[in-house]
């Protein structure tokens, strides 16, 4: 029995619901070698940025137990390049891509925005909130529900109104869900969550510090409950907004938890480290998953782990009615 | 004249055999895909800890050997001193082993014949045998120059002694040919067989010294860096190192997909671990950078 799986951020249609994590697939093309793209549901790329980054000086990652510590610092080409090469290359292949952007100002993700809508092929925005505001000191955009919102609501005004926006947000807030209402109100179409905490780990052997930039993201299964517990809380809150989750998936279990928690589409990152085709080895373990509890749709799942203890799955409910 | 990248691929390997080398662990893998698309200098990816590990980065190794037994096999060598080499050096024969590869861009080889000095130091050696048969078999002459801190960490002596023209060794603590490092030798190795190239693997400060000898002789050095790399596959942007490309910019290129190997005097050593100001995007790099 085959399971539909399609999925929808906002009003578009994704013929499946794994995509790959921002800053994990690099341009697309080094993926390319191992599996068509095309396969996957999209493709979200690193975080575009207005100028070409070279990003922090290395080492960049450390290993932790099932995690991984990274400040890459968005290396990239820059806007310009991102546009005349790495975007068309995608386009040409029927990659859906989900572009992600990042900015030290609000005018600078409203340029970047502004360079994006009339682009083809950008299938939606993602806008990275983890980055440091020059204008505040320095501290990220994710951290304050107003900040994220005012980033949201300049990009969503200069996007073209059919390509969803889509709000990034950071675990390391006091309240995701106050962050996350914030950014839905300022016009964001849809959430993903989570960026990587930010976390450290020092040498014993040097003993100093393993990054060269000192603190990094964490990333991998470590952070997967923390994943869940976000997804968990803000769709609770905001149930009709869709969800892309991620955080620490290895398996096409892990992209389950996320569903149940109520993500509609989930992202693989750091996997896809480990192995270069986690995403289709996810997506079909999640396909064999939801065929193996007679799920006929994706979309009968989202969420599911929310409904009241006791009552049994929808799904069920209407194999009984049919029955009848 | 850049070697072009193959496409790599994942197998199952089987682990043939496993080996002590002195102070080295060698795991001979039957990976046929890897072992058909093979060239000198590149490298293979090999997932650590089993299927339930908690180490997500793959380990990178340089291949040191590959035959054609068994539909193809690779064999790498490495220290087993971190807990992900440590679990390799305890896989035994039948054991099976995710692999990928081959990876990298190898060794460019010189169209007619040369002389050709190769430079290893550590288990950077491994690299140079693939090389040294590759060159030998266009009709060009070898000579090895390797070296370690101590007699067990040089690897292949013996090997190198049987292939090249002359074998020259080094340890930093005499237990072993010359007292020093490859790059103390080399000048001497460079003037008496007149060499045309050198090819050279190894920690970055010997590839430092390497080049800095070639480039005083001024022939071409071609280097094989051993940068920290998570994925091996050019996704991660971790194995970063600032190099100048043909348009005179420094750019932060990824040893694994524009290397491996560069053209040694293009690599700025002096300003690896670092993001150089005047590299493009580097931050506060002025009005090159605006985009």
């Amino acid at each position: 029995m085959s399971v539909d799986m399609r999925t929808y951020l906002g009003h578009v249609e994704l013929g499946n619901p794994i995509t790959t994590a921002a800053g994990c697939a690099a341009s697309g093309a080094e993926l390319a070698q191992f599996f068509d793209l095309a396969r996957i549901g999209a493709l979200t790329t690193r975080s575009i940025t207005m100028a070409p980054r070279a990003g922090r000086p290395t080492p960049r990652v450390a290993e932790t137990p099932s995690g991984l510590l990274n400040a890459v610092g968005l290396q990239g080409p820059g806007v310009d390049a991102f546009l005349e090469r790495e975007l068309p290359w995608l386009a040409q292949r029927g990659i859906r891509t989900v572009v992600s952007i990042g900015g030290g100002t609000v005018a600078e993700y409203t340029a970047l925005a502004r360079r994006l809508t009339d682009a083809p092929g950008v299938t939606a925005v993602e806008v990275n909130l983890s980055c440091p505001n020059i204008e505040d000191r320095g501290r990220v955009f994710a951290r304050d529900g107003a900040a994220s919102a005012e980033v949201v609501a300049s990009v969503r005004s200069v996007m073209r109104y059919d390509v969803p926006v889509v709000a990034k947000l950071s675990p390391d807030v006091m309240d995701i869900v106050s962050v996350a209402r914030a950014c839905v109100d300022g016009g964001a179409d849809a959430l993903s969550m989570i960026n990587s905490p930010i976390g450290m780990s020092i040498d014993t052997e040097a003993m100093r510090p393993s990054l060269a930039a000192v603190t990094g993201g964490l990333s991998g299964p470590a952070i997967r409950p923390l994943a869940v517990r976000c997804v968990w809380q803000v769709h609770a809150a905001l149930p009709s907004v869709p969800i892309i989750g991620m955080g620490g998936v290895l398996t096409g279990r892990d992209a389950f938890e996320l569903i149940l928690a109520g993500a509609c589409v989930v992202a693989v990152g750091t996997a896809l480290f480990h192995d270069p085709y986690a995403c289709l080895r996810v997506l079909r373990e999640l396909e064999e998953l939801l065929a193996a509890r007679g799920f006929h749709r994706l979309a009968d799942a989202v969420g599911l782990a929310h409904r009241p203890p006791g009552t049994s799955t929808r799904h069920r409910i209407d194999l009984e009615e049919s029955s009848l | 004249m850049r070697e072009t990248a193959v496409t790599p691929v994942q197998v199952t390997g089987t682990v043939l055999t496993t080996r002590r080398v002195d102070a080295y662990h060698a795991l001979t893998v039957v990976a046929p895909g890897v072992a058909e698309r093979f060239r000198p200098g590149h490298f293979v990816s090999v997932a650590v800890g089993g299927p339930q590990t908690s180490m997500l980065t793959r380990r990178v190794f340089f291949v040191h050997d590959v035959k054609p037994d068994y539909g193809g096999t690779v064999e790498f060598v490495f220290t087993g001193r971190g807990p992900g080499t440590a679990w390799l050096a305890e896989r035994r024969a039948r054991d099976t082993l995710d692999l990928v590869g081959p990876l990298g861009r190898p060794f460019p080889l010189p169209r007619d014949p040369a002389t050709c000095v190769l430079v290893g130091a550590e288990y950077g050696s491994a690299t140079l045998f693939t090389v040294a048969d590759a060159l030998q078999q266009r009709g060009c002459r070898v000579d090895f120059v390797l070296g370690a801190a101590s007699a067990d960490r040089v690897f292949g002596a013996l090997r190198a002694r049987r292939m090249g023209e002359t074998t020259t060794l080094t340890t930093e603590d005499g237990s072993l040919g010359m007292r020093g490092r490859v790059a103390d030798v080399l000048p001497g190795v460079i003037a008496d067989v007149r060499a045309d190239a050198v090819y050279a693997c190894g920690p970055m400060d010997t590839l430092r010294g390497v080049t800095a000898v070639a480039v005083e002789f001024d022939i071409p050095v071609q280097v094989a860096v051993e940068e920290r790399m998570a994925c091996g596959i050019g996704v991660c942007m971790t194995c970063v190192l600032p190099v100048i490309g043909d348009d005179g910019v420094t750019r932060m290129v990824r040893s694994c997909v524009e290397g491996p190997v560069f053209r040694g005097e293009r690599v700025r050593f002096d300003d690896v671990g670092t993001i150089p100001f005047d590299a493009l995007g580097a931050p506060g790099g002025g009005t090159r950078n605006v985009g």
